[in-house]
């Protein structure tokens, strides 16, 4: 065998500069992390993001309101319905419209569904960072019988655009509770086997306690919302500082955690997806018949029929379609609760067809500008887990 | 609730606030540039006020006034459960307002934002770069007078289609 000198084998302690993506096998997601090490700890980094920029305002500012719709689902593409609501919230809050019982019950009952979804996948894709393979396809699978459910009624697997200004695309299919119902035990049965998988494992805590830490001074300075800030012990969700929809008469907890390290993250996403799971069985004993969309004039298509049989219904449909509807002129902002955090609207109108301005508050980007403060001081390959938990989602930081 | 924060900005910076409103139950306080630092330095210390929380720092243009840029600050309490918007404008020879950044850490990147996307500098901001963009890009493209459809491309774009590879010779 081939002897090596002493100093051959010395893990050098002169800074190293290490480039992780933005095309990394381990990063999911388009993001470079460059790191400079010493040995295996990280001295210093910097995140870039941007590399999913599809300038997203630019587009919206270009485009009518109705046409806004779609590119929202491309924000956060594990939960599209819940950027979807969002939206169309804030417009329905600058037109000055309510929407219908039912049309509100069910926003509810999918955006919970959503959320089930975005909670489920990320927690996956943390323990497929963490070596834990099984996990990951238990939970991938469990999501995919959502993803059934909601093709099912929206017509599509993942870009869903089934939320308009004024209500829904159309009504729930019929059946619609049952299946809702027939999924909680699919998915309680799936989120138990993983946690017993998960939860007292000794490779799983020491990869992730004490890993990651963020305090709630710190979160909250950063802007951090959603399951990460509530990781550190802020009891903060929009859902109930400022009830929208139906919130305010549903009972549910807010779970929080005490130390804000990726396991704290990790049982927070669990502890949520339960509390999402009561909501949707209280939505579901509120749904009762009725209309799901307004009849908004200004804004709404108008039915089929009365588009091709009579000339009012024609040049009612003509004028949304080519001149985008009418929005009195005004500013407004909607904060809304999605997966990862408050999901907020600043939308500007000067009363033409389209928005003058549509920005988007992306809670992922304001919990990565605390990335580079997280990793600096661990350990190398705490990067990626640390990564994990925080849910950076592409289209939705980068927009 | 909001219309304490707003009295309170407007009895500590009495020359600064230019109006307020409270469109869409939005409180909305329209400043001069200047103090802009100070103003939220004191919504973030005071006890009354109390704004722990950032939440957003982003730009509106508008091309038809003569101060060009508008930057959009909102900021939230937890603690009180109130909200509150920040307006300032600035021209467009010179779009410098100061930043928040020491105030609070998320604004930082939303700055650069800012910055990349419309222009604006942000005095006393300690790594003001491109985020989304790359550094060699020229413009800044949410500008209303930056064409949509304008290509900027890192990569020069290919004229011809990629030479197909020669097909396997027919076996014998």
């Amino acid at each position: 065998m081939e002897k090596y000198e002493e100093k051959e084998l010395y893990l050098s302690a002169e800074p190293m500069k290490v480039n992780l993506g933005p095309s990394h096998p381990a990063m999911h997601g388009t993001v470079r992390i460059v790191v400079g090490l010493e040995g295996e700890v990280i001295k210093h980094s910097d995140v870039q993001v941007g590399f999913l920029h599809r300038g997203f305002e630019k587009e919206c500012e270009a485009s009518t309101w109705n046409q806004v719709i779609p590119y929202t689902d491309r924000l956060n593409y594990a939960s599209p319905l819940l950027n979807e609501i969002g939206y169309v919230l804030a417009v329905e809050k600058l037109l000055g419209v309510d929407v219908t019982r039912r049309a509100k019950v069910l926003r509810v009952i999918l955006g919970e569904l959503s959320r089930i979804m975005d909670h489920l996948v990320c927690n996956a894709a943390m323990c497929m960072e963490l070596g834990a393979f099984t996990p990951f396809l238990y939970l991938v699978k469990t999501r995919d019988y959502i993803y059934l459910l909601l093709e099912k009624i929206t017509g599509q697997r993942v870009m869903h655009s089934y939320m308009r200004i004024g209500g829904l695309k159309y009504d729930v299919t019929e059946g619609f509770e049952e299946e809702v119902r027939a999924l909680f035990p699919k998915v309680m049965q799936c989120v138990v086997d993983v946690e017993a998988l998960l939860v007292k494992n000794r490779i799983f805590i020491d990869r992730t306690v004490n890993v990651g830490c963020v305090t709630a001074e710190q979160a909250l300075g950063h802007g951090w919302t959603g399951p990460c800030l509530r990781s550190t012990g802020v009891d903060y969700d929009v859902r109930k500082a400022e009830p929208y929809l139906v919130y305010g008469d549903l009972s549910f907890d807010v779970p929080v955690g005490t130390n804000g390290d990726n396991y704290d993250r990790f049982q927070c996403r669990f502890a949520e997806l339960r509390q999402s799971i009561r909501i949707v069985e209280q939505a579901l004993a509120m749904l009762e018949p009725g209309p799901v969309m307004l009849d908004l004039p200004d804004m709404g298509l108008p039915p089929k029929d009365e588009v091709y049989t009579s000339i009012e219904g024609t040049i009612r449909h003509f004028m949304i379609v080519m001149k985008g509807g009418v929005v009195p002129a005004g500013e407004v902002y909607m904060a809304t609760e999605t997966a990862n955090g408050e999901l907020g609207y600043y939308i500007v109108s000067t009363g033409g067809g389209g928005p003058h301005k549509c920005r988007v508050r992306p809670p992922c980007f304001a919990n990565m500008s605390a990335m580079s403060q997280m990793i600096d001081g661990g350990f190398l390959a705490d990067v990626i887990p640390t990564f994990g938990s925080i849910n950076m989602i592409g289209g939705e930081c980068d927009r | 609730m909001s219309k304490k924060v707003v009295r309170g900005i407007r009895k500590g910076f009495k020359d600064e606030v230019l109006s307020d409103h409270a469109e869409h139950g939005d409180f909305t306080v329209v400043v001069k540039p200047g103090k802009l630092a100070d103003i939220v330095r004191y919504l973030h210390d005071d006890e009354e006020m109390c704004f722990e929380h950032f939440c957003d720092l982003t730009a509106v243009d508008w091309p038809d006034r003569e101060e060009r840029f508008e930057v959009v600050i909102h900021l939230h309490s937890i603690r009180h459960g109130h909200r509150i918007r920040i307006k300032t404008s600035v021209g467009a020879d010179d779009p410098t307002v100061p930043s928040i950044s020491g105030i609070y850490g998320g604004a930082n990147w939303f700055e650069r934002e800012a910055f990349d996307m419309y222009g604006v500098r942000f005095e006393g901001h300690p790594d003001l770069r491109r985020i989304l963009l790359w550094e060699e890009f020229e413009g800044h493209p949410l500008r209303k007078d930056y064409p949509k459809q304008k290509r900027q491309c890192p990569i020069p774009l290919r004229e011809q289609p990629p030479a197909q590879p020669e097909p396997f010779p027919e076996r014998p």
